[in-house]
């Protein structure tokens, strides 16, 4: 194994144009220690990007690394290490910061998840400004985790969740949204690209829209940020979530990014250490953002590890890894819609990355089984998306999603794996 | 390496095309959801008892192929059999589909040792075993649907 390809430390503009204009899968696929190895004794084919990515040895370097020589409690040890720490987690933030365009370093919270930051946006700036007979506008192509912490705020407070449908390709009915942005809605929370449909939210169409009526927009970036170049203040954005392990980082690290005023003016989250000013038994001054939403002792080699993750993503281009993945996803929707019975589940003109599909007579789990005999793995099921399964009458989908590993001949097994249970269930 | 063909047996495939008893049951007295949240799996078993006997049974709804035809032999050889036989008989099977008997004890099972393959695919026992399970939260009387999470 371990004929991992190290990429110089420093990379100017012109090592980026040696990598070629053409993107040099072989040579990143050998970045990826994970993909060295064989599956029920096929090559390995991860198709299951969508659900995680895999890590680059920068990044389980990173981690390592940070641990043999860095490790310190942060913000608060006045030695050597601890000040390496902080610096090791604060330069983590900065690189997110560029890396989503942020205005202020400030504005990038770090959270264990997507999840959590939806949570968190729900928890904090939902419960001020959402009120009985208030609402909230999601769309039907939400992410459970994008559903049920607004389900939970409007229950809280007698509010109504609508929801902005989508039609039979898994396109946003745009009329229909914004129809439903009434003088209730409070808050508008979407999906920049859709975990079961691959569909791109036409956000830059929404965020006007809805600012146009003064409501703030929560994205869910967790999908997009792996895969498209994404500007919050070009997109103008309130809020935008992504978690670290879908981006080639590791799990339990995520990131909200939030417009600073209104960072400023949302209560805390969670208490504890480190988001307080001072404390006294009659009176806690919070800590200025975005320490105010950071308590406890943060996941700081997950900080270092996700700024290896983008460090790398930014060295290969996310442009150009757009557009690598973009031809995977052309390349295997037409091979693999050209299979007899074989019926494609979003088909938006707008899509990245994901590729969800039904068999005639065959169910989406023995699909997923006499694939992964193959060694091939994709994901079947909801995909956390119960109500998008409902929408288009299936209980299920296999999906296949594709990472900046991946190649055409990958997509080629997959093929055949799908003629290999036409096979099994003639 | 587990074979595709040890799961997926000719008679199960069969079974899954077409399911016996594959009907809603109008004079049951007993029934019960399952839902297996993994896959979307999800039937309803109905029971219809005479005394301490499974004088009729029947199920409905979507799912794999091994749970479709899991269900499908699980009614057929319940027939007719009393509680006790069909707990001792989920037992057996259970025993079977975790890789908990040895190839030598399958023949007390008759008909569903087919599904001795499953035991190859941890994954997917819960396919296999979600009928049973619908089943006996219907005779234990249980109103909530069962999940196998």
């Amino acid at each position: 194994m371990s004929t991992v390809a190290k990429l110089p430390k420093n990379v100017t503009d012109t090592n980026v144009r040696e990598f070629g204009s053409s993107f040099d899968v072989e040579r990143v696929r050998a970045d990826f220690p994970i993909l060295q190895q064989k599956a029920r004794g096929h090559k390995l084919v991860y198709l299951d990007n969508a659900a995680t990515s895999q890590k680059p040895k920068a990044v389980i370097d990173a981690i390592v690394r940070y641990y043999e020589r860095d490790n310190a409690n942060i913000h608060r040890g006045v030695h050597y290490l601890s000040e390496r720490a902080t610096e090791e987690y604060e330069t983590a933030r900065k690189v997110v910061q560029s890396f989503l365009n942020a205005e202020h370093a400030s504005e990038i919270i770090f959270v264990r998840s997507a999840t959590e930051a939806i949570n968190l946006v729900a928890q904090t700036y939902g419960r001020v400004h959402v009120g009985p007979g208030d609402e909230v506008l999601i769309t039907a192509m939400e992410h459970h985790s994008n559903i049920v912490p607004w389900q939970l705020l409007c229950d809280e407070k007698s509010a109504k969740l609508r929801i902005a449908p989508i039609n039979d390709k898994g396109e946003l009915l745009l009329d229909e949204f914004e129809k439903l942005l009434g003088p209730r809605t409070k808050i508008v929370s979407l999906g920049h690209v859709s975990n079961a449909l691959g569909t791109i939210a036409p956000l830059a169409k929404i965020i006007d829209i809805a600012h146009a009526k003064n409501i703030p927009v929560v994205v869910d970036g967790a999908q997009a940020a792996p895969r498209l170049p994404v500007d919050v203040q070009e997109l103008d954005c309130d809020f935008y979530a992504f978690s670290g392990h879908k981006a080639y980082g590791p799990t339990g690290i995520g990131v909200l990014y939030g417009k600073l005023a209104l960072l400023e003016e949302m209560p805390p989250y969670q208490g504890g250490g480190d988001m307080i000013s001072s404390v006294t038994f009659e009176k806690t001054i919070y800590n200025k953002v975005p320490h105010k939403f950071e308590a406890g002792t943060p996941d700081m080699s997950g900080a270092v590890g996700l700024r290896a993750a983008i460090e790398y993503l930014n060295r290969l281009g996310i442009e150009r890894i757009s557009k690598y993945e973009h031809d995977l996803l052309i390349y295997a929707t037409e091979t693999v819609s050209e299979i007899p019975g074989v019926r494609l589940i979003g088909t938006a003109k707008e899509k990245a990355g994901v590729l969800s599909f039904v068999m005639e007579g065959v169910h989406p789990h023995d699909v997923g089984t006499i694939l992964d005999q193959e060694g091939i793995a994709i994901r079947t099921g909801h995909h956390c998306a119960q109500p998008v399964m409902e929408r288009f009458g299936v209980d299920a989908t296999a999906r296949a999603s594709f990472g900046l590993y991946n190649t055409k001949e990958e997509i080629d097994a997959l093929v055949r794996g799908i003629q290999k249970v036409r096979e099994v269930f003639a | 390496m587990a074979d595709l063909r040890d799961l997926y047996q000719e008679v199960i495939l069969e079974h899954s095309k077409a399911p016996r008893n594959f009907r809603e049951l109008r004079s049951a007295d007993h029934k019960a959801e399952g839902y297996n949240p993994l896959c979307g799996d999800r039937f309803t078993v109905y029971v219809q008892m005479q005394g301490d006997s499974i004088q009729d049974i029947g199920f409905q709804g979507s799912g794999c192929a091994i749970s479709k035809a899991s269900a499908s032999m699980m009614t057929q050889s319940l027939k007719g059999k009393t509680r006790s036989e069909a707990d001792e008989l989920f037992s057996r099977f259970h025993k079977v589909v975790t890789g908990q008997i040895a190839n030598g004890n399958k023949a007390e099972l008759g008909k569903l040792a087919v599904f001795s393959g499953v035991s190859e695919f941890p994954t997917r026992v819960k396919c296999a075993t979600l009928a049973w399970h619908t089943l006996q939260a219907a005779l234990e009387g249980k109103q909530d649907a069962v999940s196998t999470e």
